[in-house]
């Protein structure tokens, strides 16, 4: 069972590429319909709070199956599973790449890419305001401001945030 | 010393890491450019190219080439690797341990609903924070690429297909140079 779950954590941390919800589809497949360790509402359910948890999806998703199939060492055979192709593959391209970043052509390719991730980044900015009421975009958008221009560090907006929520269900509650 | 500030720095991404790779970024920036000055805004948007096109996520792909970086040892990747990772596990421990008192909780609920568009801001913040000279260093063949990765993206184009187009495109460039 151990192994299981970090033979298929790690399939998911090797075979997932780019960011986040990318991987959500290879996730359900292998955990709901290759070893029903989950039914597909339990899916969801868990899914929803590994998303709102901080930290990489991938990592909290397989933190909670471990812990649900076999506890801890469940919990930690997973996460090791996720974790461990990412950090070597990193990990090679950082020993070799700074070796050669310098080239010529390997320089003239980042020059390329960097106008690319750019745009993989502001797409779903824009995709995530086009689905909100106006009060988020507000909000959204002074946060924007506030991050870039002003430098205040997004950990005190977090925290922010986060305390008024509290406060708000805590003065309904009364 | 550099390895507890990495270590510091690390434990803050992964604790406030709401909202996803993305928003991640800009708290990453915060640290590593901006507070510490441990990369440039160019070498870090080098890193995110770079983590795209690899497998896992993005904030562990992004700490373990960063702890490298910085110290120069593996061993500043098993830190930073480790620190990025030990407050999101520790929580998600907890989280299934009280798995429905945690969901049914009206104070995490409005506590989350709250930080969600905080996270769509910090997005938003990364895209900006990129948006300098280096990223448009090669003039209109930049703003042509982003130009064409932002309409590729939006029609769900794959990130790596994108990344490595626009890589050839700039390898194209240095060719035409030549003649």
């Amino acid at each position: 069972m151990l192994i299981q779950l970090f033979v298929t954590f790690f399939r998911i941390g090797l075979f997932t590429i780019g960011s986040g919800y990318a991987m959500v589809p290879l996730i359900q497949r292998e955990v709901v319909d290759r070893r029903g360790w989950f039914t597909e509402s339990e899916f969801l359910d868990q899914f929803a709070l590994a998303q709102s948890s901080p930290g990489p999806f991938a990592l909290n998703t397989a933190v909670f199956v471990g812990y649900k199939m076999k506890g801890f060492s469940g919990a930690l055979c997973a996460m090791l599973g996720v974790i461990l192709p990412s950090f070597f593959i990193m990990l090679l391209i950082a020993l070799y790449l700074n070796g050669i970043r310098e080239n010529r052509w390997v320089n003239a390719a980042f020059e390329g890419m960097r106008p690319a991730v750019l745009a993989l980044i502001a797409v779903p900015f824009v995709r995530y305001l086009s689905g909100m009421k106006w009060c988020g975009w507000v909000l959204a958008l002074t946060v924007t401001v506030v991050i870039w221009a002003a430098g205040i560090s997004p950990v005190y907006l977090i925290l922010g945030a986060g305390a008024s929520g509290v406060l708000l269900a805590f003065c309904r509650r009364k | 010393m550099i390895y507890l500030e990495l270590l510091l720095s690390y434990l803050k991404i992964g604790f406030f890491g709401f909202g996803g790779g993305y928003a991640m970024l800009s708290l990453i920036s915060d640290e590593i450019v901006l507070k510490h000055g441990w990369l440039t805004a160019a070498q870090f948007t080098d890193v995110i190219a770079v983590s795209q096109m690899t497998p896992g996520p993005i904030a562990i792909n992004c700490a373990t080439y960063v702890g490298y970086l910085v110290t120069g040892s593996v061993w500043g990747s098993v830190l930073t690797t480790f620190a990025v990772s030990l407050p999101p596990i520790t929580i998600m421990l907890f989280v299934s341990m009280f798995y429905l008192r945690v969901r049914d909780n009206a104070y995490v609920k409005e506590a989350l609903t709250l930080i969600k568009p905080i996270t769509i801001g910090m997005i938003g913040a990364a895209a900006l924070m990129l948006c300098n000279r280096q990223t448009f260093s090669s003039g209109w063949l930049s703003y042509a690429l982003f130009s064409a990765a932002f309409i590729a993206s939006w029609l769900k184009i794959h990130p790596i297909a994108i990344i490595l187009v626009a890589a050839v495109a700039g390898m194209l460039d240095e060719l035409m140079k030549m003649f």
